[in-house]
């Protein structure tokens, strides 16, 4: 494997005579926490759909976790776990169900001793037999965290993970990405909220589908224009809107 | 081999056991229905309300109405004065037949004339109106040969001898309880999956499962197979409801049938994951699966003899799987038969299975284009 856990070059996908991707090279170092920060509809979502193998790219080419991304999503989705910007686990089952559900998935070999340590990870021992539908954001995205973590994989997606959630639920998110990344997983996030752009250690910055900035939150707030990140998002929008 | 198929089995169980509503929906729906349909549907009209107007009165002019309702095809109602009278009943719909004995009847018995007896029946339901005049017929048939055996004093010259095999009583609910087993199966398969993958998209957790390295061919035989536990469960329900309630014979081979059911409710089920990967919401679902059952009904032979439709009707229900498991049902059920007299029938729907799950399997894509 390169030192690259994705590097894609002109990554490409429309949607009718709408492109929504337009031309994007990508290469994520192992390890970083790399973000897309963008206004609605500039192409963050679409980008890591492609990427872990949920939608098919029209052009491009490159590898994910040294697999060709556009042949081989199915090798690729065996290695990489998703969160989606909505909990998208299953209502009707209970939190240790959703967990089983998972590991069996990804055929660990201690499936049960994976979930017990998840759900004491996670802290949800008191909560496990209670449906995923009855928790609260923050819980249920506690939940959808620990499903996507639960076969340990080399790359994280994460599509705007702390929407909706309050913000010591976000702190403690972040803490936990954080660790993540300092174990040696990648982490790729999408996000519109300034404070998390900024503790990406690089971000990319996506208007109307092309990749428009790239390098530190710092960097990428220069290459817009702006002092700071809040403003290159504005000035962004603003472009976008005229 | 197919390692994921297991997990999603269970988590199929877990949520269509949780899901009592539907549930109860699905074990309810063919008790309800079997009761509904085995007595409603009544195709063996018998005590149609009959007027009479004997303008004889005469015992012959009595003899022959007697016979006429003797047969349990006619009740008489009614007996009037004079032809109005006897026309209004009709008109109004208190009556459903009429029997006009003539004046000169027992007269022209007696001279060895032909004597007329006239029956006016209500034919705008031509079911009823049907089994009275099959009925009229006979008593004129049995009344006849009785008559000329007497003259020319020797038995009939012909006897024919009718013997109504594997249902002698003609009992509709003989018929109807064998194919309700297939009408309720197909209604109810078709829907539960039609729904399966929209309601999953509906709710996000179809991206979900899309991450992850299930195959399409899992994903489908995943969600299907707890749905054929519920069909053998709802089959049994009507064959047992049908045996106590309404005595419908349980002849053949129980073991045979179920084997056979199992080819039949995979193919149901799997046109309803068919379907479910042309839809994008749950509503569509519904309706196009509605699109789909209501030939079955109509063209499979469950209600109307396929021989009575029109050739293009037939060939189309030759497409449908319930025209095969029809016969099955009825050919073991009444007739006791085995597989020797079902092959075909059996080979069509393994056939219906495998290019259903092959065509819900090709379907759909494991992405979100």
């Amino acid at each position: 494997m390169s030192a690259f856990a994705i590097d894609v070059r002109g990554l490409t996908k429309r949607f009718g005579k709408k492109i929504a991707v337009n031309k994007a090279d990508i290469a994520v170092p192992e390890g970083e926490v790399w973000g897309f920060l963008g206004p609605n509809g500039s192409g963050k979502t679409t980008t890591i759909r492609m990427l872990c193998g949920l939608l098919h790219a029209d052009a491009g080419e490159g590898t994910c976790l040294g697999y060709n991304f556009r042949t081989e999503p199915e090798r690729i989705k065996r290695e990489v776990g998703y969160m989606t910007q909505r909990f998208s686990f299953w209502e009707d089952l209970s939190i240790r169900e959703n967990l089983e559900f998972v590991a069996r998935v990804y055929e660990l070999s201690d499936a049960r001793g994976a979930v017990a340590q998840a759900i004491g990870r996670l802290g949800l021992t008191a909560r496990q037999n209670q449906l995923a539908g009855d928790l609260s954001g923050g819980w249920k995205q506690r939940l959808a965290l620990g499903c996507a973590l639960l076969h340990r994989p080399d790359v994280l997606f994460l599509d705007e993970p702390t929407a909706g959630v309050d913000p010591a639920a976000r702190r403690n998110f972040w803490r936990a990405i954080l660790e993540l990344a300092q174990g040696g997983t990648t982490v790729i996030v999408t996000t519109h909220y300034m404070d998390e752009a900024e503790r990406c250690g690089r971000l990319a910055m996506l208007s109307n589908g092309r990749l428009i900035a790239l390098g530190t939150p710092h960097d990428v707030a220069q290459q817009v224009g702006g002092r700071t990140l809040e403003d290159a998002y504005v000035i962004l929008q603003e472009r976008d809107e005229q | 081999m197919m390692p994921h198929f297991w997990p999603l089995f269970r988590k199929e169980f877990i949520q269509m056991r949780r899901d009592r509503l539907t549930l109860m929906i699905m074990t309810g729906l063919p008790v309800v229905q079997l009761l509904l349909f085995g007595y409603a549907i009544q195709t063996d009209v018998r005590h149609l309300p009959t007027v009479v107007l004997d303008q004889s009165r005469t015992p012959e002019s009595r003899d022959i109405i007697a016979a006429f309702e003797n047969t349990g095809n006619f009740r008489i109602m009614a007996w009037v004065s004079d032809r109005p009278a006897l026309d209004a009943a009709i008109e109004r719909g208190d009556a459903q037949a009429g029997l006009v004995v003539p004046y000169d009847f027992p007269r022209k018995l007696l001279r060895g004339e032909t004597a007329s007896v006239q029956v006016i029946v209500d034919a705008s339901d031509p079911l009823s109106s049907q089994s009275a005049l099959a009925a009229a017929a006979g008593v004129a048939q049995v009344r006849n040969l009785a008559l000329l055996s007497e003259a020319a004093r020797r038995p009939p010259p012909l006897d024919a001898r009718v013997r109504p095999r594997y249902n002698p009583g003609l009992r509709s609910p003989n018929y109807i309880v064998p194919g309700l087993v297939g009408v309720i199966l197909t209604i109810t398969m078709v829907l539960i999956t039609a729904m399966a993958i929209v309601r999953e998209r509906e709710r996000g957790t179809l991206e979900q499962l899309i991450v992850t390295p299930v195959t399409k061919t899992e994903l489908m035989l995943g969600k299907i197979a707890p749905y054929i536990g519920v069909g053998m469960v709802q089959m049994t329900t009507v064959l047992i409801v049908g045996r106590v309630v309404f005595d419908v014979p349980l002849t053949g081979s129980l073991v045979l049938l179920y084997a056979i059911a199992l080819l039949f409710v995979t193919a149901s089920l799997a046109l309803g994951m068919f379907i479910s990967t042309l839809v994008r919401t749950q509503q569509q679902a519904m309706q196009v699966a509605f699109f789909f059952v209501l030939p079955n009904i109509l063209l499979s032979g469950f209600m109307f003899p396929r021989q009575a439709m029109p050739a293009f009707f037939q060939w189309v229900g030759l497409l449908l799987p319930l025209t095969y498991f029809l016969k099955v049902l009825r050919g073991i059920l009444l007739k006791g038969v085995g597989l020797e007299a079902l092959w075909r029938e059996v080979a069509a729907l393994a056939g219906f299975a495998v290019v259903l799950v092959t065509l819900a399997v090709t379907r759909f894509r494991k992405s979100l284009d």
